[in-house]
């Protein structure tokens, strides 16, 4: 190409730039459409030998016009000039070169491309790790192709949902047809198109007959749903279909804030007019700026009214390129030969002198197009002079997400191609994904170094038979030891010209030699698409408690607690965390304490049968509880390991309430289901999952009785008793419940009157001297007085017998998990139990490990430390080996990763009141 | 993305269903240890059809047997289970 | 004798068009009988065979692979190395391996690109903090390397991690394990591949195991489809299938196999330095050599053979990842891939023998086969030799599920699908 490819009209109206320069384009342009259009050929430079590229294609299979194009967080790296269409201001840039596209100094690797052959890197830097990661990082800066961005997105992405009878896949002639028939039929009809106006192949080759936008109107006004812009990206199970939309093109800025949106859609039926993609030819010097595939040519020169060459050489194996030659002709352009590798062809246009048995051997250009082309007739070498090369070595069909859906191929032999088969989904595919024009086999002609096969990796014949040579010779060593076919374009010009090759060294035919596989997505997509709103939250949303606002006026400290946030403490005066805490746990050992308890799990189990259902959820026994009456309770799983732990309440005859932790709720609430609807659906009884139905609210401390007594205008129940009641005019439910070690009650309340229940006991707390706490000053009061914790010494791993829970197991067994405990090694010597510790320094590390002063090898660990909350002094709880009976012993914590350490005596973990007589009657 | 023919609710998408365990994997309570430590420790694991449970956790929570081919995705049947079952 | 690899020979054959170099392995024909018998051409199977040869000096060995080789999960997964977990025997067995890691390029003379760029697991709140110094404080104590990063030097090594405070999941700090990092997952199986053969290891690819020979409580050899083959020990690793090939013998095990997908995206110049994950989230980010950043998540945790996975798994996975790291959101997904995993009952591996005679285990790899290679290999080569456990490989037997004394890094219990 010499010059302008495209005489102005007037309607160059839309500024854009290209590396800085300022250009205009057309409306409808694609940027290598409009960079053609401007005389700019060399577009880019290659993966690994920055080899000069220019356009090759005129679509999604574009492997070598690669560009950054957007700015700040909207910088999209390694955007295909064929697939963006230029909008006013376009930023686009090219890549992977230094200093300048023209001047590129790594063009230095194609000098020493003979050394650098597929697999090089497997066969050198050896030495330490350490070694190679110094070359491994000149390799990673002069690989990767753009530059990465650095800045948060500043758009949305939305995700839908959509359900149709009839998904159709490309608005070609085919695609068109199916839609409208199926429209017509009364189907909900999706038409889903990855370029940004319907029509496919008519865009290149009009059909008079066929007026894409007519029909267009027709199936929407039948109902049906035209999405353009929009590409079937992946097919999955049960024809769920995931269709990636741009709202607006690569780095523009959105109207609405959503720059792309996310389809899912589950289709009754799915139609597959996805057409044809062009084989490049290869020959030496195939993939320099001026090479294109001939049915790109007709595309710019129909569509788009660029003329990308003058002097052009057409090199073909079958007839769809003499259509393209006729358009070089109408477009009043020269073609110097038509190099026809069979005996025999169609008619030829005029003017157009055709040579058979031809093929193109080799190439050579300047900056931005061909300078001279050498073919092969009839076994002797000839040469023209040519700007454009336009290629055609027949067709693959676009046959992706049938793959995808599981869906056999078959092999034409007359297309040399693979074609659409049986699918196990309700799916078919029409059109010329199904019927490709023949295309015989033709030998490569030109030396195989420079005869490009993966244009992007740089992967050429000669790596292949490489490859062949060192033993790589399924099509998946080729793929991997070559990286043929693992660029952005997924192989989609260069697997069936390697396949080719790999069959000819095999002496097999093509289907012999395999296929690989093709995986979701049909084209990249966005990974900010994907992710959606979730980009934001990581996909958790955030579970507020009922009494959340309430506590917000405090200001507390929140502390995450897996989809919750609670309250961690309460700091006034300028108190930091573990100096709010420690206040609020003397407040509570020496007045009282209020603190929020609502996410802990709470059930509601009824019925005549509510009793053995959680016999057998309970490992403790329940049976035998009296009316008004509760218990600590564990539950095993099936493998006889606790895994959590909680309250069981008898509320009524045949009403029980069980509570559980905050962090296993949802579990048990499935376990809960799981033993009542799969074990045991014959019992008579409900499970109702009342967790989020009340809050709830602990009241703790020596004066706790007196300040409820006063609320409720009731004797509060005594220990492990349970009493309805009424506290600011609303029923809730009294649990005489302690896990602070004081005289302790839960107070639940249907969540929507927890406000002033929370408030009323607040007010009467503080009047006493009290306050709120939170879960640090709780942490502190279950650690000080030994009560173990599902997530801390409920570690998954840890028997009853570990945790000094044996003696409450329920004699009779029967209960989930007892079958799993008497397996020997739950109860075997050497196994981690509960254990307390006493500093006999300073501050025990937490999560730190136990080693004897003789050895290094821990022998357990430190799971929650803190302080006498009224004494002073460094506790800890912890699990060791065998610990139960270690009583007394001197161990050391070691934390090396925190350079901390203390040293310790193995106690009892109950430091605080260990006979209870704080809290009982 | 399956689609799964609740018994109760029709047919959802499968983001809605949770997989708990194949039905011969289901420890019966009053079985020996043994017998109770085989089912729960080992499985036949085929690549073809089995018996699976299946809960419309964020649905109906009803439990469900499907019988689903492990290489396929086909899901040739599904049976409620549970209480209303028995009915 | 074939030609070492060397840089001197790569320039050698830029004068003779790389002429000189031979086949990395022979093709050879099944022979009627071998020492042992490897069923399964991975990584692990490859690097068992050359353990087999280097270490125990048995040279007759046969590595029968169904397909091509290393094209199971050593070809599917996420290239991770590292030794950071929380017990003694995952962590023991793991650094065994880590250290062979380091290695491994010159002892195989094949690059296998292993980059030790540090492993960090972030930690989101003072429970995770405390989880990491604990999960630290075990390596360190047995002499692994581990060490906590504040924020400003995650910010150093990763500056385009969301450091901020308002982040759904903020990040307070980081473990690092320095040594960890990432290699090239196919070098590894070929690398074992044309050092086992060098050694006279057999590697006989398109040769589908279909049954077993059998005397009495003793196998003896396999019936393939390239005929029997008989073999002193014969040693099933084929994770993912596992219960399959163990199926043939009529063994029932404690793996139900599901699909774990992993992606890269188009490749761009260095933006991730490091491996990155997370104590509370469930992905896994690292860039290759190429440039595409490598992601991963859970397992589609429902049972299949399919390699197909379920989108919104992967899309979970992706908003995790962009959440932590927003510079993400442009890049393009460019490949979705999916393995076959064995999900063991309790999410370690199982290395031994098997209540039959002569038939031995090495699988149940859940997630996280590929870091062990070398270290599975090595101890499944000395079990195959020596017909007992290595002290490494013992605590993972095949009979504790029945006894209790399972292995259970995230606590979860036997369900697969609540791993």
């Amino acid at each position: 190409m010499s010059g302008p490819a495209r005489a102005p009209s007037g309607d160059e109206t839309i500024p854009f730039t290209f590396d800085g320069t300022a250009y205009r384009a057309r409306p409808g342009d694609t940027l290598a459409a409009a960079l053609l259009a401007n005389g700019v050929g060399l577009v880019a430079r290659s993966f690994k030998y920055h080899r000069p590229r220019g356009i090759m294609s005129a679509g999604i299979e574009e492997p070598n016009a690669l560009v950054t194009v957007g700015t700040g967080g909207r910088t999209e790296p390694n955007t295909r000039a064929t697939d963006v269409f230029v909008y006013p201001g376009l930023v686009a840039k090219s890549q992977n070169r230094w200093p300048s596209l023209s001047f590129d100094v790594a063009a230095i690797f194609g000098l020493a491309a003979p050394a650098l052959g597929a697999g090089f890197y497997y066969k050198t830097f050896f030495g330490p790790a350490k070694h190679w990661m110094r070359y491994e990082g000149f390799i990673r800066r002069a690989a990767g192709l753009g530059d990465a961005p650095t800045e948060a997105d500043p758009d949305n992405f939305s995700q839908v949902a959509g359900f149709c009878d009839v998904l159709v896949v490309g608005s070609g002639p085919a695609g068109l047809k199916a839609a409208l028939e199926a429209a017509e039929a009364g189907n909900r009809v999706f038409l889903v198109e990855q370029d940004a106006v319907p029509g496919g192949s008519l865009l290149r080759d009009p059909d008079s007959g066929l007026d894409p936008a007519a029909m267009i109107q027709r199936i929407e006004a039948l109902g049906g749903k035209v999405l353009l812009r929009t590409t079937a990206s992946g097919y999955w199970d049960h024809n769920f279909l995931t269709l990636t939309q741009r709202l607006v093109e690569p780095g523009a800025v959105p109207t609405n804030g959503f720059a792309q949106r996310l389809w899912h859609v589950r289709a009754g039926r799915v139609v597959l007019a996805t057409g044809l993609i062009e084989r490049p030819v290869p020959f030496a010097g195939n993939d320099l700026p001026g090479v294109m595939l001939s049915q790109a040519v007709r595309s710019y020169i129909r569509r788009w009214g660029v003329v990308p060459g003058q002097r052009v050489v057409i090199a073909t194996n079958n007839d769809d390129a003499y259509l393209t030659a006729a358009a070089i002709i109408e477009a009043g352009a020269q073609v110097v030969a038509l190099l026809d590798a069979r005996a025999s062809g169609p008619a030829a246009p005029a003017g157009v002198t055709v040579y058979h048995d031809a093929r193109p051997a080799g190439a050579t250009g300047r900056k931005h197009g061909l300078r001279k082309v050498t073919a092969v007739i009839g076994g002797s070498e000839q040469s023209f002079d040519a700007d454009l090369l336009a290629m055609s070595g027949g067709f693959v069909p676009v046959s992706h997400l049938h793959m995808q859906a599981g869906g056999k191929l078959v092999w034409d032999e007359a297309a040399q191609a693979f074609i659409p088969g049986e699918t196990p989904q309700v799916c078919e595919t029409i059109g010329s994904a199904i019927s490709p024009p023949p295309a015989p086999a033709v030998a490569p002609a030109g030396k195989a170094k420079k005869s490009f096969v993966d244009f992007q990796n740089d992967v050429s014949l000669a790596d292949i038979d490489l490859a062949w040579q060192e033993g790589y010779r399924s099509v998946e060593h080729l793929k991997r030891y070559t990286t043929l076919g693992m660029a952005t374009d997924q192989g989609k010009t260069s697997n069936m010209v390697a396949l080719a090759r790999l069959a000819e060294k095999q002496g097999v035919t093509v289907p012999q030699a395999g296929l690989t596989t093709f995986r979701p997505p049909f084209t990249p997509v966005t990974m900010g698409l994907l992710a959606g709103a979730g980009a934001r939250n990581a996909g958790a949303h955030v579970r507020r408690i009922p009494l959340h606002a309430l506590h917000e006026a405090h200001d507390p400290i929140w502390q995450p607690l897996g989809y919750w946030f609670r309250p961690r403490a309460y700091p006034v005066n300028g108190e930091n965390l573990a100096q709010a805490a420690l206040r609020e746990a003397q407040t509570v050992r020496t007045v009282a304490g209020l603190s929020d308890v609502s996410t802990l799990g709470k059930f509601e189990v009824s019925g005549p049968d509510a009793a053995k259902l959680l016999e057998l959820v309970c490992a403790t026994t329940v049976g035998k509880l009296a009316t008004g009456r509760g218990r600590y309770t564990f539950m095993l799983r099936e493998d006889g390991f606790v895994f959590d732990d909680g309250t069981v309440w008898r509320l009524a005859e045949d009403r029980y309430l069980l509570t559980s932790s905050t962090g296993g709720a949802d579990r048990m609430a499935g376990h809960l289901s799981y033993v009542r609807q799969v074990l045991r659906p014959d019992l008579k009884c409900s499970v109702v999952n009342v967790q989020e139905h009340y809050a709830g609210i602990a009241l703790a401390g020596p004066r706790a009785r007196s300040i409820l007594a006063a609320l409720t205008g009731a004797e509060p129940p005594r220990h492990m008793g349970y009493a309805p009641g009424t506290l600011a005019g609303t029923p809730v439910h009294v649990l005489a419940a302690s896990y602070s070690g004081e005289r302790a009650f839960e107070i639940h309340v249907e969540a929507s009157h927890a406000e002033q229940v929370w408030q009323a006991i607040e007010d009467a707390t503080r009047a006493e001297g009290g306050a709120p706490y939170g879960l640090e000053a709780m942490e502190l009061l279950r650690i000080e007085k030994g009560h173990v914790v599902v997530g801390g010494e409920v570690d998954g791993r840890s028997t009853p017998h570990d945790l000094g829970l044996g003696g409450m197991l329920g004699k009779a067994g029967g209960f989930v998990g007892a079958a799993g405990l008497t397996r020997p090694a739950l109860s075997a010597a050497g196994r981690n139990n509960f254990v307390g510790l006493v500093s006999l320094d300073g501050p025990i590390p937490e999560g730190g490990m136990l080693i004897t002063r003789a050895g290094t090898s821990p022998q357990g660990h430190v799971t929650a430390a803190a302080r006498r909350i009224l004494e002073g002094g460094a506790i800890a709880l912890a699990l060791l080996q065998d610990g139960h009976k270690r009583h007394g012993e001197e161990l050391t914590v070691s934390s090396p990763t925190r350079g901390e350490k203390a040293r310790v005596r193995v106690t009892s973990p109950h430091f605080y009141d260990p006979a209870g007589e704080r809290y009982r009657d | 993305m399956y689609e799964i023919a609740c018994p109760h609710c029709g047919p959802r998408a499968q983001t809605e269903f949770t997989y708990e365990r194949t039905v011969d994997a289901v420890v019966d309570p009053a079985a020996d240890a043994h017998t109770a430590m085989q089912a729960l420790f080992t499985r036949a694991n085929p690549m073809g059809l089995d018996e699976e449970i299946w809960r419309h956790t964020y649905g109906c929570r009803a439990w469900m047997v499907l019988t689903r081919h492990r290489v396929t995705h086909v899901i040739e049947a599904v049976k409620a289970i549970g209480p209303e079952a028995l009915a | 004798m074939k030609t070492p690899y060397s840089a001197f020979s790569l320039l050698r054959g830029a004068l003779n068009g790389q002429k000189h170099w031979q086949p990395a392995w022979r093709d050879p024909e099944p022979r009627s009988s071998y020492d042992v018998i490897i069923i399964g051409g991975g990584g692990h199977g490859l690097a068992t065979a050359y353990y087999l040869a280097k270490v125990h000096g048995i040279t007759n060995v046969a590595v029968l692979e169904k397909s091509w080789i290393g094209g199971g999960n050593t070809g599917r997964n996420t290239t991770l190395v590292r030794s950071n977990y929380r017990l003694p025997q995952l962590h023991n067995l793991f650094e065994f391996g880590l250290k062979l890691w380091h290695g491994m390029s010159d002892e195989l003379n094949y690059n296998v690109m292993f980059s030790p760029r540090g492993a960090m697991f972030l930690g989101h709140n003072d429970g995770d903090m405390i989880k990491l110094a604990e999960r630290g404080d075990a390596m360190r104590c047995d002499g692994i390397d581990a060490e906590l990063l504040s924020p400003k030097q995650i910010a150093k090594l990763e500056p385009l991690l969301d450091l901020s405070r308002g982040a759904r999941f903020p990040i307070d700090g980081a473990l690092i394990q320095w040594r960890a990092g990432t290699a090239r997952h196919d070098a590894v199986a070929w690398g074992y591949a044309r050092a086992a053969d060098a050694l006279g290891v057999d590697i006989i690819q398109k040769c589908e195991v279909t049954g077993f020979v059998r005397d009495g409580n003793r196998i003896t050899g396999v019936e393939t489809t390239r005929g029997r083959i008989l073999g002193g020990r014969t040693g099933i690793c084929v994770a993912g299938h596992s219960g399959q090939v163990a199926g043939l013998a009529g063994l029932k095990l404690p793996i139900e196999s599901q699909t774990l997908q992993a992606l890269v995206t188009e490749g761009v110049k260095p933006m991730v330095q490091s491996v990155v994950m997370s104590q509370s989230l469930h992905c896994y980010i690292s860039q290759s050599d190429k440039g595409g950043i490598v992601m991963g998540g859970d397992p589609d945790n429902w049972p299949s053979y399919a390699r197909r996975g379920q989108p919104t798994v992967v899309e979970g996975a992706i908003a995790q990842a962009v959440s932590i790291m927003p510079a993400l959101s442009r890049l393009r997904m460019l490949r979705t891939w999916s393995g076959v995993t064995d999900m063991s009952f309790d999410g370690a591996p199982i290395i031994g023998p098997t209540p039959i005679d002569g038939l031995y285990l090495n699988g149940g790899w859940c997630y996280g086969g590929f870091k062990a290679t070398p270290a599975s290999g090595w101890t499944y080569a000395h079990t195959l030799a020596t017909g007992k456990a290595h002290e490494l490989n013992a605590p993972f037997s095949l009979e504790r599920f029945m006894t209790g004394a399972t292995i259970d890094e995230t606590a979860v219990g036997p369900m697969p699908n609540h791993r």
